[in-house]
């Protein structure tokens, strides 16, 4: 039993890095009822450009954040106008499923060709370090992984909820027609919107790449993760991820002390449970919206 | 609500056709050069070109290009000019086997030569077996490939069941007071790395080293931590890791850092050995002392090695530490069946199984070869390499060609 704080503290600190790489994938959802399937290859590219920074530029990974948040979030910006925009009618979130994926396969096959097979990740002084308190060992790079993810959610929450911006945003959540006819620019608020979705990953990018070796492959045990989270959490629900990928990484922890290899099973069966009693999800909201 | 479950049956039906998207898989030939009169023969592979294996199936094609263009260059098969077809298997081991059964009944394949792993050799041995072709492999190992008794499997590589018994007998050699007192034996649920973790620890507690743990997990990032985590807790004197790939090898390495864990020694079953690789994932601050076992290593005076490294250098850069230990296995598997295509005069694979299982000895730039009755390389040596100063040095069984065994392992970092 004496292994159990340390594992809860492991699932707390892991589920906030996991929190970090959803948050985007939940915001887009819940504005534009798209399914970004290419977030996990996202997060994998916004590693890699904290890699290359690192590595040939010797920029240090926190700094080229700096660089690499408005590098992704002109890249979502992008992925929406080239190919989100054009999705309508009845089955634009089923279509956009496949419209990611091929996004994912495309951005996939650029990695390997310019970054290889082999796994790589990400070094800095504080991603072997850490701090001993009372009895716990938090190594500094989940910290700064934690940190980020309550910067990255106060953030998404203070724009959706205390700009004018987010009243717009919000206004196009509840119903893209109304909000045409008030005038609010939609095409504008939804490539925004994506490219703060996808902005994010760079964050929750270099965490993952400082503390997973990675390779191109990589994005897709990320989204497999990354969607069953915001299932869990409610689909569109920024808090909702949050609470998710804590639990999820936390039970995974708890039940590695006794059976590692059922450690993934009994999350998602209670993620089966949880959508038997309740499909929308923890925190997800039940009515329908307009398209 | 209605509107919602309709609009998740919408989502689960095209999440389907995704999955079945997710299961394609490419395929590519490999024209390799020279002019040959006869019509080309064309051998076939599944190999993991993506997916979790995709690094070890990237550095197969290449050791399997790298032996294709040589044999060409010295008159092919028989004559025939060799024409080499690899199909992705995406790492699953359900495709390796639509695979083979493609390469064999609809590209008609004169030779399959074997996949990635056991996990994949396996069920792609049972294939071949089915239509009478034989597998020559260099990555099946694991006793549950040999377990099924199959004619046709032949694995070119070090049997990995005993493969850290230099490590064993080494510990064996040192004096009580200097032995390891106490172990740790976390191992991935893979069919490579339990056998070789359960043997290791029935051979080092029969040495009085105490197991102070053993669990078996899945790869998975989100566990691996955790399992670090426990294992760096123990403070064992030393960890025999069964890991599969370099990630994990990564993940425990961290983890053993930020717990400021450091054993005396640390030996991983796969990973360590893929040098380059090894070394950008784990930094090149964060290797010394760690050991893997394997039958070959980039700088093994064996002259064909010397030879095949040299052409690897020459065509993809680096360095011999950094040549990964799979384009020796890959390399082996077409050395083996070029030897048997000659020894017969044939290019019929009921012979080539035949003369495989007459207790020949071949060679190989892994060493000598010789197969049991299910296939296993009966010659093979097993080492034990160790990282020293980002060098790859064969370390165990001591003696000639050995440099000496880092004991304990070096500080992280250092």
């Amino acid at each position: 039993m004496s292994q159990l704080p340390q594992a809860i503290t492991d699932g707390i600190l892991g589920g906030a890095v996991y929190a970090l790489m959803a948050a985007g994938l939940t915001l887009i959802f819940g504005v534009m009822d798209i399914i970004n399937i290419a977030q996990g290859i996202l997060v994998v590219l916004a590693a890699y450009l904290s890699y290359a920074l690192s590595v040939h530029l010797h920029i240090d990974p926190l700094l080229g954040l700096l660089i690499t948040v408005p590098a992704m979030f002109a890249v979502g910006a992008a992925i929406e106008w080239a190919f989100m925009r054009r999705l309508r009618g009845r089955e634009r979130t089923a279509m956009s499923l496949l419209v990611s994926y091929a996004v994912a396969v495309v951005i996939e096959g650029a990695l390997y060709q310019v970054f290889g097979a082999n796994d790589v990740a990400i070094q800095a002084p504080y991603v072997n370090s850490g701090v001993h308190v009372l009895g716990f060992d938090l190594p500094y790079i989940y910290l700064i992984g934690a940190g980020l993810a309550v910067v990255a959610f106060a953030a998404i929450y203070l724009l959706l909820y205390r700009t004018t911006f987010g009243r717009s945003v919000r206004a196009t959540m509840q119903d893209k027609v109304a909000a045409r006819l008030i005038g609010i620019n939609v095409n504008r608020v939804a490539a925004i919107t994506f490219g703060i979705g996808v902005g994010v990953t760079a964050a929750g990018g270099m965490v993952f790449g400082a503390t997973n070796a990675f390779s191109p492959n990589s994005g897709y045990d990320l989204i497999s993760r990354l969607l069953s989270i915001v299932i869990l959490g409610g689909l569109g629900s920024i808090g909702g991820a949050a609470a998710a990928a804590l639990f999820m990484v936390t039970a995974e922890e708890v039940v590695n002390i006794w059976q590692p290899v059922w450690a993934t099973a009994v999350y998602y069966a209670v993620l089966v449970i949880v959508l038997l009693v309740r499909p929308v999800g923890i925190f997800g909201k039940p009515e329908a919206r307009s398209s | 609500m209605t509107l919602h479950r309709t609009r998740f049956l919408s989502v689960g039906i095209t999440a389907a056709v995704l999955s079945a998207a997710l299961a394609a898989c490419s395929s590519s030939s490999s024209p390799t050069g020279g002019s040959h009169a006869k019509s080309p023969v064309v051998i076939g592979a599944s190999l993991s070109l993506t997916g979790d294996f995709s690094a070890d199936g990237q550095a197969f094609e290449r050791g399997y290009e790298l032996w294709a263009k040589d044999q060409n260059a010295a008159g092919g098969l028989l004559g025939h000019k060799i024409v080499l077809k690899f199909l992705n298997d995406a790492s699953s081991p359900t495709q390796a086997v639509a695979n083979y059964q493609q390469l064999i009944n609809v590209d008609h394949v004169t030779f399959t030569i074997g996949p990635f792993s056991s996990l994949l050799t396996g069920p792609s041995a049972q294939v071949a077996h089915r239509y009478g072709y034989a597998l020559i492999e260099g990555a099946g190992g694991a006793p549950s490939v040999f377990a099924t008794k199959l004619n046709n499997v032949f694995d070119v590589s070090l049997p990995v069941a005993a493969s850290t018994l230099p490590l064993i007998n080494w510990i064996a050699s040192l004096p009580a007071s200097k032995r390891p007192k106490t172990a740790a034996f976390p191992t991935s649920n893979d069919p490579f790395t339990q056998p070789q973790i359960q043997f290791a620890m029935a051979r080092l507690t029969k040495l009085g080293v105490k197991a102070v743990y053993y669990k078996v997990f899945p790869e998975e990032p989100t566990q691996i931590k955790g399992i670090a985590d426990q294992v760096a807790a123990k403070r064992a004197d030393m960890v025999v890791l069964g890991s599969t790939a370099v990630p994990t090898v990564q993940g425990f390495t961290q983890a053993f850092i930020q717990a400021g864990y450091n054993p005396k020694i640390f030996l991983a079953t796969a990973g360590p050995d893929q040098g380059a690789a090894y070394l950008k994932a784990v930094g090149h601050l964060n290797n010394d002392g760690v050991m893997v076992p394997n039958a070959w290593y980039g700088g093994s005076p064996n002259p064909q090695s010397k030879k095949m490294v040299a052409e690897y250098i020459a065509q993809y850069g680096g360095t011999a530490s950094g040549v990964n230990a799979d384009v020796a296995e890959a390399y082996s598997v077409g050395q083996v069946l070029t030897q048997a295509v000659n020894a017969t005069r044939s290019l019929s694979n009921a012979k080539i199984i035949a003369y495989l299982h007459s207790a020949v000895t071949l060679s190989s730039v892994q060493g000598p070869v010789r197969f049991d009755s299910v296939g296993e390389n009966l010659a093979a040596t097993a080492f034990v390499f160790q990282w020293q100063k980002n060098n790859f040095l064969q370390v165990l069984p001591p003696g000639a060609g050995s440099a000496a065994v880092e004991y304990p392992k070096a500080p992280w970092g250092k």
